[in-house]
């Protein structure tokens, strides 16, 4: 989806500040910080990383503490991927890394260098054009507040791409780590189902 | 989160040297590998776990996440992930426990992420281990007492517990590999050495901080499980509060070799009720050479929860665990076997 043609948004604010406090704070620290695959003898000092995001490299310098989900949302600006529990328990944090889908809140940003990470915001063609998986969200209905929405959807395309949504039961069986809390499971499956023609052709 | 150093092991040498402050999976070693994380980063949010250095050890992949069937059997790369185990079409046909335990386990997610490795090394879910206000919990801090044991049990174990600790081992691929005679293979500083997977775990007696035998540093890099005759017999049966993405109430691994009607060698393997990888040697002592009717059905359960103490909230588990092993005996013996 391009942002620019569409104004001044809740979004873009979120993510052009993040980018702009952090970018000056970060890059101060980034000078003196030692090559991630040296053990350091002090723990406090920032880990200097490359990170591979929807084709993009980014770098950035973060507490090694930082999970790969805070560093998208935090210091990179992609506020799409989301923090529900933080502990791995509700998928709402859901992004591919190499392929397949993890959770991001429990993986190290560290741990994520060298590979390729997607974000939600990376699903849509380059032109807006909406992933087939995004668009059947909309038109089966399958959200209502929409929070856990872009872990569904992220999901949801590794579900298809699995080989795992041959039935309703499959879907749900392989979609259990993405809870709702507006319940909205049945027509989640329902945009699955239908997706996934659209998906082989696309 | 305390703070940690991070760092990155390019291969097993540069692995075991840094991780050499590593203590057998206990919560206060200085050092822990880091594979999926899906455990590890989870308690060190909650401050369970506060190692000094985090050694990422995904770079051994490359050597150390092989599945291989040959002959002799199946071999497991330690970094293997659960998903790519569950997955594999030879797996699911030959041994059917070991994917079946993989699968019915965590979220696609998790599966994704989470390591064979890292799987049977996975802490307790037991809520007073998790939650750091409650000072109580030996696992944790040893010597502080066992909050569980009057508090709320329902979910913890009651097989092989102790005065001292009732937590559940949470996992279910262990059960798996206890079913087939699995071997585990570490490596530490003082070289290679392989041994029985029933083995690896400890039952909590008066020290439930140490929960395995690995000696310091070590790391575990793949599982072999040999082509015995009950290895495509088998099944696992994990009943659950949800039927999706939930821990165990209690599940059963089972490997039938069958003779006719007879059962000429077993291995029974109970998950959710026990404190480790549980087998049911007893039990299965009863099966052998007989028939799979109800009473000696009845008998077998009997003997596997001869030992079995409840808790208060728990005391269910006795009588859900042995219909689990019951169900799960009947299911094996009437799989059809594929040639």
């Amino acid at each position: 989806m391009s942002e620019q043609n569409q104004g001044w948004s809740r979004r873009n604010f979120l993510t052009s500040t993040a980018a702009s406090t952090m970018s000056v704070a970060l890059l101060d620290r980034a000078a003196g910080a030692a090559p991630a695959d040296e053990p350091k003898a002090d723990p406090r000092s920032p880990v200097s990383l490359s990170l591979n995001v929807n084709g993009s490299t980014r770098r950035v310098a973060l507490d090694a503490r930082t999970t790969l989900l805070d560093a998208l949302r935090e210091h990179i600006g992609l506020t799409g991927s989301k923090k529900g529990c933080d502990h791995g328990q509700c998928g709402a944090c859901t992004v591919m890394v190499d392929g397949k889908r993890v959770l991001s809140c429990l993986t190290l940003a560290a741990a994520a260098q060298g590979r390729e990470v997607t974000t939600i915001e990376g699903l849509a063609s380059a032109d807006g054009t909406l992933h087939p998986m995004q668009q059947a969200f909309i038109d089966h209905d399958a959200f209502q507040c929409g929070y856990c929405t872009p872990g569904q959807i992220m999901s949801a395309v590794a579900c298809v791409k699995e080989g795992h949504a041959n039935s309703e039961s499959e879907i749900r069986e392989y979609m259990s780590g993405n809870l709702c809390r507006c319940a909205c499971y049945p027509n989640i499956v329902d945009a699955i189902t239908g997706a996934k023609p659209k998906m082989k052709e696309a | 989160m305390q703070p940690f150093v991070y760092s990155r092991a390019e291969d097993a040498a540069a692995a075991l040297r840094n991780g050499n402050a590593s203590l057998p999976s206990a919560v206060e070693s200085a050092n822990q590998y880091l594979a999926g994380g899906t455990t590890l980063v989870d308690l060190m949010k909650l401050n369970v776990m506060r190692p000094r250095m985090v050694v990422d050890i995904n770079a051994l992949e490359k050597t150390a996440a092989q599945i291989e069937l040959g002959a002799q059997g199946l071999r497991l790369g330690a970094l293997a992930r659960m998903s790519a185990v569950a997955d594999s079409a030879d797996i699911r046909k030959n041994f059917p426990v070991i994917a079946q335990s993989l699968e019915l386990a965590a979220s696609a997610q998790i599966r994704n992420m989470a390591s064979l490795g890292g799987n049977v090394l996975q802490r307790t879910r037991c809520i007073y281990f998790r939650d750091t206000s409650y000072p109580n919990c030996n696992k944790r801090t040893p010597g502080s007492g066992c909050a569980a044991l009057e508090g709320i049990n329902r979910m913890h174990a009651v097989l092989g517990t102790s005065r001292d600790c009732i937590a559940t081992y949470p996992g279910d691929f262990g059960q798996a590999l206890i079913a087939l005679d699995a071997q585990v293979e570490v490596q530490g500083q003082d070289g290679k050495r392989a041994f029985p997977f029933a083995q690896l775990h400890r039952q909590p007696g008066a020290s439930p901080h140490i929960e395995t035998t690995l000696k310091e540093g070590e790391l575990i890099t793949a599982f072999t499980i040999p082509a015995l005759p009950f290895a495509k017999r088998s099944l696992y049966l994990k009943i659950r509060d949800r039927s999706s993405y939930e821990f165990a109430l209690a599940s059963a691994a089972v490997a039938l070799d069958l003779e006719g009607d007879k059962v000429r060698d077993v291995r029974i393997a109970l998950g959710g009720v026990a404190t480790v990888p549980w087998r049911a040697a007893d039990a299965e002592a009863r099966l052998k050479g007989k028939g799979l009717d109800d009473q000696t059905l009845t008998e077998v359960a009997n003997a596997a929860f001869a030992g079995a103490t409840g808790h208060g909230h728990n005391d269910f588990k006795v009588e859900l665990g042995k219909r689990t092993l019951t169900r799960a005996l009947k299911q094996a013996a009437a799989m059809e076997i594929p040639t």
